[in-house]
C-alpha cells in the first residue's frame, strides 16, 4: 500500500481493531479494522448506508461500539471515564453531515462557543483573536454576524469547519463534506479539506460517497462495503481492484454525475 | 466472532415500558449527580430565567386574573343563598393560594415552557446540535438540560405567587364591585385565613411541578428521533406527560398537607 512521504509511517493516531455494531436486526459493521496516520487523510467510500458515519461517532464516542477495539491518539476510547473522553475531544473536530450549526446563534457565537466553555480562563481579546483566524481560515469574515440560517449550505459547511478548528484539533472527522452542494461548492470545499490538513497539520478520516471528494482530498481511500472494508490503497488502486461491486460503485457515481 | 452482542435483542412491549421508565429515571438521576458539580453556566441558566419567568408573565397576568374572578363570580352564588358573601375573600384566597395558583400556573407553564423545551431539544437532537456540542467536550447535559431544570424550578415559585396575586386581583375586582370592600379589608379578611402551611404547601408543590415540567421536557426532547415529526412529538409528548404527572402529584401533596394539617 503506498503511503506519501509526507505521512509519518510511524505514529498511528487512529486504531482500529475488529468493530462491531449492529441496531436490532441490522448489523451495520461486521467486524471493521482501520488505522490512521498522522498527517494523513483516509477517505472511507461507500455507499449510503453501510455505516459509515456510524463509525466516525463510534470515534468519536458518540456510539458504542458492540465489539472491537478504539484508540484514538493511544487512548481506549471505551475505558475512558467522562473526563478523560472530554480530554480526548478537544483534540477531535467533528464537522457534521449538516453542519450542526447552532441555530440559536450567530456565526461568531457559533465559533467561540466551544472556546469560551472549555476555556473559561480565556480573555475576550484572546477570543475574538482565535474566532477572527479561523473565520479567516474558511474565508467567510463578512458572515461573522449572520445567523445560520442566512448562509448558504457551502457557507454552512465551512462555518462548521471553523467550528471544529477553534479548539486546533489534531484529527479531523468530516461527515459526507460535499453532500447535498453544487459541484463548484464541492471543489472549494475538497481544497478547504487539504487546506486544512496542511495549515493546522490535522490528521483527517472523511466520510463520502462522492468520488470526487475521495480522489482530490484523500491520501488512502478505504472502501467500505457491506460492513467490513473490502481494499484499502489509493484511490487508483482501489478502483483497479476487480471485485465487481467496487467497479459498480465507480460506474454509478460516473454515470449519476 | 460474533457482532451481534445485545443490540439485536428485541425487547417486548413490556420489557420496553420498563427499559422506557429505567431510562427516564436514569436521566433524572443524572440531574443530582451532576447539577452542583461545575462547570456551572450560570449565563444560560440566567438566560433560561428571563424566558421562562419574563416571558410568561402576559400570559399567566391574563389565566391568574380571570382565575381569581370567575371563581368569585361563580362562588358568590352559593354564599348569597346562606347570607354569608362576606366569606369570599377568605374562600377564594384559601382557594387559590392552595390549589388554584399552583395548578393553574403549572398547567399554563406545561403549555408554555415544557413543550417550547420539548421542541428547542427535540429541534437541536435532530439536527445533531446536541452531537455537536458532545464533540466539542461540552457536556450537553449540563449547559442544556441542567440550566433549564433549575430555571423552571425556581422560576415556578415565583410565577405561583404572582398569580395568586392577580388572581386575588381578579376577585378583590368582583367583590368591591358587588360589596363595595375596601382594598384593605378584603386582603386583611383573606390573609387571616391563610398559615404558614399553606403558603409552603404551595410552595412545595410550584418546586415540584417545575422540576417535573421541565425534566420532562428536556427528556422527551434529548430522547427525540426521526426528523421534524419527531420534534412535534417530543413537544406533544412533554406537555401530555407532565400535565399527567403534575395532576398525579397534586393528589399526593394535598394528602401529605392535609395530613399535616390535621385533616382527612
Amino acid at each position: 500500500m503506498h503511503i506519501p512521504d509526507n505521512i509519518s509511517k510511524e505514529e498511528k493516531v487512529i486504531v482500529i481493531e475488529g468493530l462491531y455494531k449492529s441496531f436490532g436486526e441490522n448489523h451495520v459493521l461486521r467486524g471493521v479494522d482501520l488505522h490512521l496516520y498522522r498527517r494523513e487523510n483516509v477517505v472511507v467510500l461507500g455507499r449510503s448506508g453501510t455505516g459509515k458515519s456510524v463509525l466516525i461517532k463510534i470515534i468519536a464516542g458518540l456510539l458504542k461500539p458492540d465489539e472491537g477495539h478504539i484508540s484514538v491518539l493511544g487512548k481506549d476510547v471505551e475505558n475512558l471515564s467522562g473526563e478523560q473522553l472530554r480530554q480526548l475531544r478537544l483534540k477531535l473536530g467533528f464537522s457534521f453531515q449538516n453542519s450542526a450549526l447552532y441555530d440559536s446563534m450567530t456565526v461568531r457565537e457559533n465559533l467561540e462557543f466551544p472556546l469560551v466553555q472549555n476555556f473559561k480562563h480565556l480573555k475576550r481579546a484572546e477570543i475574538n483573536k482565535a474566532v477572527e483566524e479561523v473565520i479567516d481560515a474558511v474565508g467567510l469574515s463578512q458572515t461573522i454576524n449572520q445567523m445560520p440560517a442566512e448562509l448558504s449550505g457551502g457557507q454552512r459547511k465551512r462555518i462548521g469547519v471553523a467550528r471544529t478548528l477553534i479548539l486546533r484539533p489534531e484529527i479531523m472527522l468530516y461527515d459526507e463534506p460535499t453532500a447535498g452542494l453544487d459541484p463548484i461548492t464541492s471543489i472549494d470545499i475538497n481544497n478547504l479539506i487539504n487546506e486544512v490538513q496542511h495549515r493546522y497539520h490535522t490528521s483527517s478520516i472523511i466520510i463520502t460517497h462522492d468520488l470526487t471528494c475521495a480522489k482530490s482530498t484523500g491520501d488512502r481511500v478505504a472502501m467500505l462495503l457491506d460492513g467490513i472494508f473490502v481494499k484499502q490503497g489509493s484511490f487508483d488502486e482501489v478502483f483497479a481492484s476487480d471485485d465487481e461491486r467496487i467497479k459498480s460503485f465507480y460506474d454509478y457515481n460516473f454515470i449519476h454525475q | 466472532m460474533n457482532g451481534n452482542t445485545g443490540a439485536s435483542y428485541k425487547p417486548g412491549k413490556i420489557s420496553r415500558f420498563f427499559l422506557h421508565v429505567y431510562h427516564a429515571f436514569a436521566f433524572v438521576m443524572r440531574f443530582f449527580r451532576e447539577a452542583f458539580l461545575p462547570p456551572f453556566h450560570f449565563k444560560e441558566f440566567i438566560r433560561q430565567c428571563y424566558n421562562i419567568g419574563y416571558r410568561s408573565l402576559p400570559l399567566i397576568s391574563i389565566t391568574g386574573f380571570i382565575t381569581g374572578l370567575v371563581f368569585t363570580k361563580q362562588s358568590r352564588p352559593s354564599l348569597a343563598d346562606f347570607g354569608a358573601t362576606s366569606w369570599l375573600p377568605s374562600l377564594v384566597s384559601i382557594a387559590i393560594v392552595r390549589a388554584l395558583a399552583p395548578l393553574v400556573t403549572a398547567l399554563i407553564c406545561a403549555g408554555k415552557v415544557g413543550s417550547n423545551i420539548g421542541a428547542e431539544l427535540g429541534s437541536m437532537k435532530v439536527t445533531e446540535q446536541i452531537d455537536a456540542m458532545e464533540v466539542s467536550a461540552i457536556n450537553p447535559y449540563k449547559y442544556l438540560v441542567i440550566t433549564r431544570v433549575l430555571a423552571t424550578t425556581l422560576m415556578l415559585p415565583l410565577l405561583m405567587f404572582y398569580t395568586a396575586f392577580v388572581g386575588m386581583m381578579g376577585s378583590y375586582l368582583d367583590v368591591h364591585a358587588n360589596e363595595q370592600t375596601s382594598f384593605i379589608s378584603f386582603f386583611e379578611s383573606a390573609f387571616s385565613s391563610i398559615n404558614f402551611l399553606d403558603y409552603w404547601a404551595s410552595i412545595v408543590k410550584a418546586l415540584v411541578y417545575g422540576f417535573t415540567i421541565s425534566m420532562v421536557g428536556s427528556y422527551k426532547g434529548f430522547h427525540a428521533s426521526n426528523g421534524t415529526t419527531g420534534v412535534g412529538q417530543a413537544a406533544n409528548s412533554a406537555v401530555v406527560t407532565s400535565m399527567f404527572l403534575i395532576f398525579i402529584e397534586e393528589i399526593i401533596i394535598v394528602q401529605i398537607s392535609n395530613f399535616l394539617r390535621g385533616g382527612a
